[in-house]
């Protein structure tokens, strides 16, 4: 038989492909069914937010970082408060912390519900995903009662929350926590460990300790190559200080240490919720200094500097001195940042968004590289991607 | 968390060591910047990830910010983190639009998308990047998004044209006037000249107190 010359073969994965978790336009060049290099397209859901953001006032600003990584929103709230908080030299009420903490735990259990069942969509297993969606719509309700929406909450305020908890809040939280590890018992059962699930996942997408640094990982994807990097206890902030939980590392680094690792710290993350309910310090919820948060509604009935106060507040906005920072908090997906550049006015001059996704995807090609063209849904789920906080 | 000291003294030790690349520290707001020339980004980089006593073996996040009036109007900035020491760093650096600085994929691979998007949003090129395509914007965009003189909404806008049975680009066309308040109090005095201030105030002849 004549020689054949054969070519490596392109493919388009995406932008429309239930496994590219959004709109991921990535280009394979597969030889046979192996792919032999990645490239990721992104941009198709650029928004310009840090754009936006330029031309917003800072309470403005707020809600656009619900719609960044819409699937826990809080979380990449509490970054830019921190950050204003920062530069303004803000304190926040203890009980402000303590709640800013509670929902961040409950966003970072929304995240990982998402991702751990929709990991296991991606290789096969569809019941999981239809349990986990169960969970995660009592948690927007919890969201929905604590500020009136399921997903862009903008709760989260420079110097505190926006309003307390309502009555009955906590002990139904309580009572969740108390019949959430049944649901995950069940899941479990179905995918850790099965047969199936494990071929898809044990050794595919291992990446060592050294690569994780040098590919900028964080988050689950370096807790999983055994680096014990959490910035809730290498940086605390807000009331994490005071919070008892465990790092969890994975040992392999591959697809399906990062799948055990993210169930395993739903588990801590219930821990701390149920620490943070019972510790619940009382008082305020958002801090008394009233040039950067509104008065009162009660006093705003009565008082006309109040009423002048809150107009003022939510028109023109308060000033941040001028200056940069950059805070960081760990988001489920990993480190999520604000670098923040202030000239002095009511408008950020400059705010970059850190978000850990983009890092992971851009590992793409580098860690998809010797793998089958059936392993890529498996990396996309292990990497957490949501292209809300990928293109900005 | 790393305090005031402590960032005081590796800031020291930055410029002590590398004092022909770097030209001086500060800390701020319980952050330590460094600013740095930017033809010697990388050399900095190598040494700040590979000595014992830094090992900022993390490169967080690289970013632009524009400063038109200036005449290198760029900053490049750097956030590198040390899992050892548990510190922070930034470095800071200037560019303009025409001169490229070195690209610093050879030190942190994931420097790569950052660079891009450098290059994407602010127009600041890198010198030795492997691939400095767009990143985020669309295919065959002109301009640099980010810059401080590009309009908020844009120069052009997109529609599926039932004619040409494909997507056209129109130059913006905005349906209602562009707002933008600057809720500066009365007392304080505006810094541009308002319009009904200007002798031949336009405008006036169709106000509606005319009519």
């Amino acid at each position: 038989m004549a020689e054949v010359d054969i070519k490596n073969y392109n493919i388009n994965f995406g932008p429309q492909h239930p496994a590219a978790h959004g709109v991921l336009r990535l280009i394979l060049e597969l030889d046979g069914e192996v792919v032999e290099r990645a490239d990721p397209h992104i941009g198709l859901l650029h928004r310009g937010t840090e754009k936006l953001i330029e031309n917003k006032t800072y309470l403005q600003a707020i809600p656009y970082f619900d719609r960044l990584d819409y699937v826990s929103p809080m979380n990449q709230e509490h970054a830019f408060c921190l950050a204003i908080e920062k530069l303004i030299g803000l304190e926040v009420p203890e009980r402000g912390q303590y709640i800013r903490v509670l929902y961040a735990e409950i966003g970072r259990i929304l995240n990982h519900i998402m991702n751990v069942t929709a990991h296991g969509m991606d290789v096969g297993a569809l019941t999981p995903i239809l349990w986990g969606f169960e969970e995660r719509e009592l948690l927007m309700e919890f969201y929905e009662r604590v500020c009136g929406a399921r997903l862009h909450a903008n709760y989260f305020r420079p110097g505190g929350v926006h309003q307390d908890l309502p009555e009955g809040l906590a002990d139904d939280i309580l009572r969740w926590c108390d019949h959430f590890p049944g649901t995950m018992d069940d899941i479990e059962t179905l995918v850790t460990e099965n047969r199936i699930f494990k071929q898809r996942n044990v050794d595919i997408g291992k990446v060592t300790a050294e690569e994780c640094y040098a590919l900028g990982f964080t988050g689950a994807m370096l807790r999983g190559s055994n680096i014990p990097w959490d910035l809730r206890k290498a940086q605390p902030y807000d009331a994490y200080n005071d919070m008892d939980f465990d790092v969890v590392v994975g040992k392999n680094g591959d697809c399906y240490d990062r799948f055990v690792l993210r169930i395993e710290e739903m588990y801590q993350s219930i821990k701390i919720i149920r620490q943070c309910i019972e510790k619940m310090p009382g008082g305020d919820v958002l801090s008394a200094d009233h040039t950067v948060t509104p008065p009162r509604r009660a006093s705003i009935k009565t008082s006309m500097e109040a009423l002048i106060q809150h107009f003022k507040l939510y028109t023109e906005g308060f000033k941040v001195p001028e200056g940069e920072v950059y805070a960081a908090v760990e988001a489920p997906k990993g480190e999520f940042g604000v670098y923040l550049v202030s000239d002095g006015s009511n408008k950020p001059y400059r705010c970059k968004i850190r978000s850990p996704g983009y890092a992971h995807l851009q590992a793409m090609d580098h860690v998809a590289r010797g793998h089958m063209l059936a392993d890529i849904p498996a990396l996309m789920g292990s990497f957490d991607i949501v292209f809300g906080e990928v293109d900005r | 968390m790393s305090n005031q000291d402590t960032l005081n003294e590796m800031g020291q030790v930055i410029v002590k060591i590398l004092e022909n690349e770097v030209h001086e520290y500060v800390v701020a707001n319980g952050e330590l910047t460094i600013t740095a020339r930017s033809d010697k980004i990388v050399s900095i980089l190598t040494t700040l990830r590979d000595e014992a006593i830094f090992k900022f073996v993390q490169l967080t996040d690289i970013c632009g910010v524009d400063y038109p009036e200036r005449r290198k109007r760029f900053d490049v900035v750097y956030h590198i983190l040390s899992l050892k020491h548990n510190i922070r760093v930034r470095i800071k650096t200037q560019a303009d639009d025409e001169n490229p600085i070195p690209s610093v994929v050879g030190v942190f691979p994931c420097a790569n998308w950052y660079e891009r998007e450098v290059w994407d949003m602010y127009g600041v090129m890198f010198d030795g990047h492997p691939d400095l395509r767009r990143l985020l914007t669309d295919y065959g965009f002109q301009g640099h998004p980010l810059r401080r003189d590009f309009p908020l909404s844009g120069y052009v806008e997109l529609r599926y044209s039932e004619e040409e049975k494909r997507v056209v680009y129109e130059p913006v066309n905005l349906q209602q006037e562009f707002r933008d308040f600057d809720f500066m109090s009365p007392w304080e005095g505006a810094k541009y000249i308002l319009p009904e201030a200007e002798p031949d105030a336009k405008g006036q002849e169709d106000s509606i107190w005319q009519k």
